[in-house]
């Protein structure tokens, strides 16, 4: 992890190279994140790569409900050299959920974007193929976010398939 | 595939054709070849659960493979959301099926840091012990049924013998066999019992000789050799492109492993090796893997060895559980058994991502909590869910038995992949 003072410095450098690019560093737990711009992710982890953080661990969404902008999508990168890590995070409006797909820089990010776009409902401009992957191609609505109600979707039985509305869909 | 000790056999197959036509001839009579798209599962023996694979194929050469995923989807990260810190424990264990340890201690590693809570040293070790027997359960059960892919129907018994031992053991120290909700926030629920050392140490004085006499059935098997050697070669920097490491990346050469590069709990203190392949290919991974629990044993050994005595919990107790007998004398430990059983304890905000090294790669837990007692998101980084892409790179212009061998040797699990 960089530790405070790196984070800054990194922060600093970023900036030089796309003064807009960074929002805020965040430094918790020993534990380092940048916050960037949703506009400037893929220069911004386009730029980070360049400076070590080759390995794109992991890509996963967040539902910040009520707190606004809602979605944040957060990208885990690894520096396997200096085993040092680092949190990207970019957040974006539930109205215009849109970021750039990192699929170009890391094919790692082509099946978790998916993931993130079935489960949150971001998309992931440049995407290759941006599909639900977990749940059914069918499916309505984007169940892990936090207004998406728990046991929102009977569950069908003999006794209840005439009370549940095109079942057999 | 020039190397004088592998024999011709694939190459005579190769030359072999079944059809009657050669090329130029069907050709000047109008005859096409055309791609085959086929189903494979999702109920599929070889699938080892509910995985569907779309293959294309070239006459018995795959050209591409499209794994889908989902039918097992259970929104366990779902659930999290509306369970207390504590209870979320058994539904995470159930993402991975075999490496249930390996997912508590992700998320309680999360818990705990977000918490700023101490594990004690003893805890930590119990938790390094069952944790390392898992690794040797998950890769016995990944070693019986891909040998029974391959045909080794012998291995599948004898890997479930010692498969078997260690639930025994699990069972003896927690009382479940899987799943067994041991790991708390904090440490462990309790203290091994007598006598399980004992019967540990009997377990692993006995597994290197059991892991000898696999390699002694498999390591030269003439079917063996045939199906995984120079199959399902995929390169170090496609895999690290790919966001797969564990097993996979270090058959590639690399010797990458978060138990070594970046210590958590106690694996600073024990001494053990990281086994590496040369080129990749399905043999090498066969080979980390079963070097890799001779590792496992001598971690296990070492920290029997060197357990410590004390607490196997924290003795915080906002966050655990007081002991049973404090509860007929303490006013004190009746309140804190009362707020943790009914509310849970509440975890300050933040957002932590805590990677430890599981049996099939990088095991990430994130976790956000939102300052209430249930934790406002949780997501597993699953090393079954990110390396399914790898298959398509392994099984690409092989056969299609070569496919189910790169499959075993991937070893995904699929209640991991879909959570």
């Amino acid at each position: 992890m960089p530790d405070a003072t790196g984070l800054e410095l990194l922060a600093q450098d970023l900036r030089e190279a796309d003064s807009d690019a960074v929002l805020d560093t965040l430094f918790f737990r020993d534990r380092a994140t940048l916050i960037v711009d949703p506009a400037r992710v893929r220069p911004a982890l386009e730029w980070l790569k360049g400076r070590g953080y080759g390995f794109l661990a992991s890509v996963h969404g967040v539902d910040y409900y009520p707190e606004e902008p809602r979605l944040g999508v957060l990208y885990e990168l690894l520096d396997m050299e200096r085993v040092d890590r680092l949190t990207v995070k970019a957040r974006v409006h539930t109205e215009k959920p849109e970021l750039a797909s990192a699929v170009p820089l890391w094919t790692a990010a082509n099946v978790q974007e998916r993931e993130v776009y079935d489960m949150f409902g971001v998309v992931f401009e440049g995407h290759p193929d941006l599909r639900r992957i977990l749940m059914p191609d069918d499916y309505e609505g984007f169940p892990q976010r936090r207004d998406f109600p728990m046991g929102g979707e009977p569950v069908l039985f003999t006794y209840n398939e005439d009370q549940v509305p095109r079942w057999f869909e | 595939m020039s190397q004088p000790d592998v024999s011709t056999y694939r190459q005579r197959e190769e030359s072999l054709t079944l059809s009657p036509l050669d090329p130029e001839q069907a050709a000047a009579e109008g005859l096409s070849t055309e791609l085959l798209t086929l189903n494979m599962g999702p109920h599929h023996p070889a699938t080892h659960g509910v995985l569907r694979l779309l293959v294309t194929l070239e006459g018995e050469v795959v050209r591409d493979v499209k794994p889908i995923v989902g039918y097992l989807h259970t929104g366990i990260e779902k659930t999290c959301e509306d369970k207390a810190y504590w209870k979320a424990i058994p539904v995470i264990e159930r993402m991975d099926y075999l490496a249930y340890f390996f997912n508590a201690q992700a998320f309680c590693g999360a818990v705990e840091a977000l918490v700023g809570v101490e594990v004690p040293k003893r805890a930590e070790y119990l938790r390094v012990i069952h944790l390392e027997l898992n690794r040797i359960m998950s890769h016995l059960v990944w070693l019986g049924t891909s040998a029974l892919d391959l045909g080794a129907i012998s291995m599948f018994w004898y890997c479930f013998r010692e498969k078997e031992k260690i639930l025994d053991l699990f069972e003896y120290s927690t009382g479940q066999r899987m799943h067994t909700r041991y790991f708390q926030v904090g440490g462990v629920i309790e203290d091994i019992p007598r006598g399980w050392v004992e019967k540990v140490r009997d377990f692993t004085a006995d597994m290197p000789n059991r892991v000898n006499q696999y390699a002694a059935i498999l390591d030269r098997n003439e079917i063996v050799l045939q199906r995984l050697r120079h199959t399902g070669v995929v390169d170090e920097q496609t895999l690290l492109d790919l966001g797969v490491t564990g097993p996979l990346l270090r058959a590639t050469g690399n010797p990458w492993d978060l138990r070594k590069a970046a210590p958590y709990s106690a694996y600073a203190d024990f001494e053990f090796k990281i086994p590496v392949g040369t080129v990749g290919d399905n043999y090498d991974r066969y080979r980390v893997r079963l070097a890799e629990m001779v590792e496992s044993v001598r971690i296990i050994d070492q920290a029997l060895d060197g357990l410590p005595e004390g607490p196997y919990i924290t003795g915080d107790r906002k966050v655990a559980l007081p002991p049973r007998h404090e509860l007929a004398t303490s006013m004190e430990a009746l309140i804190h058994h009362f707020k943790l059983v009914t509310e849970g304890f509440r975890v300050p905000p933040g957002e932590i991502y805590y990677p430890i090294e599981g049996p099939r790669g990088e095991l990430g837990c994130f976790v956000r909590a939102d300052g209430s007692a249930k934790p406002a998101r949780v997501h597993m980084r699953e090393p079954s869910f990110i390396m399914m892409p790898a298959l398509a790179e392994m099984a690409r212009d092989g056969y299609i038995a070569d496919l189910i061998a790169s499959l075993g040797m991937l070893d995904p699990i699929i209640g991991g992949v879909d959570r």
